[in-house]
């Protein structure tokens, strides 16, 4: 539909696109700055774009009312091993459903796919049950070991072995002419060419884990292991009102971090995320 | 003479010893190495979701009491608890009013943000990148956020008042409180289903509507008959995810509701979380999950049903 357009027509689409982008950035911009200035200038209107006495005394509160370093270092701790465990599990299962032939291949392929048909929601309560007969409950293993194993990297799994099969075989048969085994085929050839399907399965796996709230809330109890989005609800003063500037400062050290590397990366992101469309 | 006894004997040792490995060829080997890949994926499936999946069948005929310590058969009195419970009726409801609405809004959305992109216009890039950072913004950060601007002073209602409305309490009307998570929900992730319709609306071919201008085809209708059925794939596939992903709606709810006010917004998951969580009934939770189960189930078939009647199909 790429028709060259009149002066007057790109001048419309340009008003109509800025209008409709107040939506998607103000609430953003509004965190950051919102957090930058005393309660008593939040609310005020006409909202100040620029905050006129910026001061950090919300950010220094985040820390006192809450280990908040701690659970920073929790979330991003959790995010990066679940990442890693994922495209390990998820690149071994994918080449081996793409690439290798073993009897009873398809049957075992749809017994992993069965976990894109359930939300994880839907398994919570006995994964709880589970948890607290092992004595794992409100420690970090349910919210590493469920997203590496379980329902969450099926996903992974299935846009691996989706790659691997649009791989020219050649190449591996090459690799296996010149006596390399299966094992040194899938990391020497296949692995470095499955950079890209590598990328958008870690920046899905690793957003999928630092938005995380059911979980963290159903598993944790203690200030100290809790995960960020967790975290982020439990400033409120002694009548359960929201202290607005201390969370909307703590939301701005949530957010912030990644959506710089997003504006750095958006072309893997965008790309990334759109292939592999479901989580986020 | 002796050499060649020698090598007669080597030929031999050879086919003895081929005889001898008829275990480990080549093609077991590969077969041992296919399963021990698949492994730990296995392992995860059948630890953490098909025993998951088995014991919700099982929980859900069990009273299971965590403080009292107690784990009764009751049979069927969980189920029947499930039709004569009074919040029942208003929980589906509000999880349909939720999906619909999110629906219909988020790919309504995401296909007019879409068509806009696609025009030949510098810049697009830079609109592209900020329609999708949402995605990016922790969720509940993000919703924390709306949270504040949806007060009743503030800056929703205060944007309203320079156009001389008066805008409601968002959050504490019925329908403005549904209306309100629908639409977080969707500012935060439509740019998903934008960059997919996008990437759907750039693979029609220009010659289609070439021709269609040639035989004085209005825009509109260009679209309606041209861009709709050649992107329908597309829009199915956004619709199934869309859809599944609203039943799984929960922290939106849990921040900025609680449910609320009533009912009104106590979607399936959260009512689940509330009757297994803070009220300890697990067996009821579990039967709960059952139905949310077979919600996504019913659904997942529908649209494959659809799917074979109403998209176009290339070739």
């Amino acid at each position: 539909m790429s028709r060259d357009l009149s002066r007057r027509a790109r001048l419309v689409l340009y008003g109509v696109l800025l209008v409709l982008a107040v939506p998607f950035v103000f609430p953003t911009w509004w965190m950051i700055t919102s957090s930058l200035r005393p309660v008593a200038d939040i609310f005020a209107f006409p909202p100040q774009l620029l905050p006129v006495n910026p001061r950090l005394d919300a950010y220094q509160r985040v820390f006192e009312l809450q280990p908040f370093g701690r659970q920073y270092l929790n979330s991003l701790y959790i995010a990066l091993v679940v990442t890693a465990g994922t495209l390990a599990v998820s690149a071994l299962s994918g080449y081996a459903f793409a690439r290798i032939r073993f009897r009873g291949q398809n049957l075992l392929f749809l017994v992993v796919l069965a976990g894109l048909l359930i939300p994880s929601e839907v398994t919570i309560v006995p994964l709880f049950q589970m948890f607290f007969t092992l004595g794992l409950v409100d420690t970090h293993w349910p919210l590493i070991l469920v997203p590496i194993l379980g329902a969450p990297s099926v996903l992974a799994t299935f846009i691996m072995r989706q790659f691997f099969i649009s791989l020219p075989g050649e190449l591996e048969e090459a690799a296996r002419v010149d006596g390399l085994g299966r094992f040194a085929t899938f990391w020497k050839i296949a692995l470095p060419l499955s950079r890209p399907a590598l990328g958008a399965v870690a920046i899905f796996t690793f957003l999928h884990s630092w938005n995380l709230y059911l979980e963290p809330i159903v598993f944790l109890s203690s200030p100290g292991k809790f995960t960020l989005p967790q975290a982020l609800t439990q400033f409120v003063d002694a009548y359960g009102g929201p202290m607005w500037d201390v969370q909307l400062a703590a939301a701005s050290m949530t957010a912030l971090p990644v959506l710089v590397v997003f504006v750095i990366a958006q072309k893997q992101f965008v790309e990334g995320l759109a292939h592999t469309g479901l989580k986020g | 003479m002796s050499q060649t006894d020698t090598r007669v004997d080597r030929v031999e040792a050879r086919s003895t010893l081929d005889r001898a490995r008829p275990f480990w060829t080549s093609r077991r080997r590969d077969q041992l190495t296919g399963y021990l890949f698949i492994a730990p994926q296995l392992f995860g499936s059948a630890a953490f979701v098909i025993l998951p999946l088995a014991l919700v069948v099982w929980y859900s005929l069990h009273e299971w009491n965590v403080l009292a310590g107690t784990f009764d058969f009751v049979g069927a009195e969980n189920y029947r608890a499930l039709a004569a419970d009074p919040n029942l009726g208003a929980v589906l409801r509000a999880t349909g009013l939720f999906s619909a609405g999110l629906v219909v809004f988020n790919l309504g959305l995401a296909l007019l943000l879409a068509v806009l992109l696609n025009q030949k216009l510098r810049g697009t890039i830079v609109f592209r990148t900020l329609f999708f950072s949402p995605v990016v913004v922790s969720l509940v950060a993000w919703t924390i956020v709306w949270g504040f601007l949806l007060q009743d002073n503030g800056g929703v209602n205060g944007l309203l008042d320079t156009v001389g409305v008066d805008g409601p309490n968002w959050l504490r009307g019925e329908g403005s409180a549904m209306l309100s998570v629908i639409v977080v929900q969707v500012f935060k992730n439509v740019g998903l289903n934008m960059v997919l319709f996008l990437a759907a609306l750039q693979g029609v071919p220009a010659e289609l509507y070439e021709a269609a201008e040639v035989d004085g085809a209005s825009r509109m209708r260009q679209f309606w008959r041209i861009t709709v059925p050649l992107i329908s794939p597309t829009i199915l596939l956004t619709s199934i995810i869309t859809v599944v992903g609203s039943l799984q709606v929960f922290a939106q709810i849990a921040v900025l509701t609680q449910g609320g006010p009533g009912t009104s917004t106590t979607v399936l998951v959260y009512y689940l979380y509330q009757q297994a969580f803070q009220f300890h009934h697990f067996g009821y939770g579990a039967t709960l999950s059952i139905v949310l189960f077979a919600i996504v189930l019913a659904l997942t078939v529908l649209q494959w049903q659809m799917r074979k009647r109403w998209v176009f199909h290339e070739s």
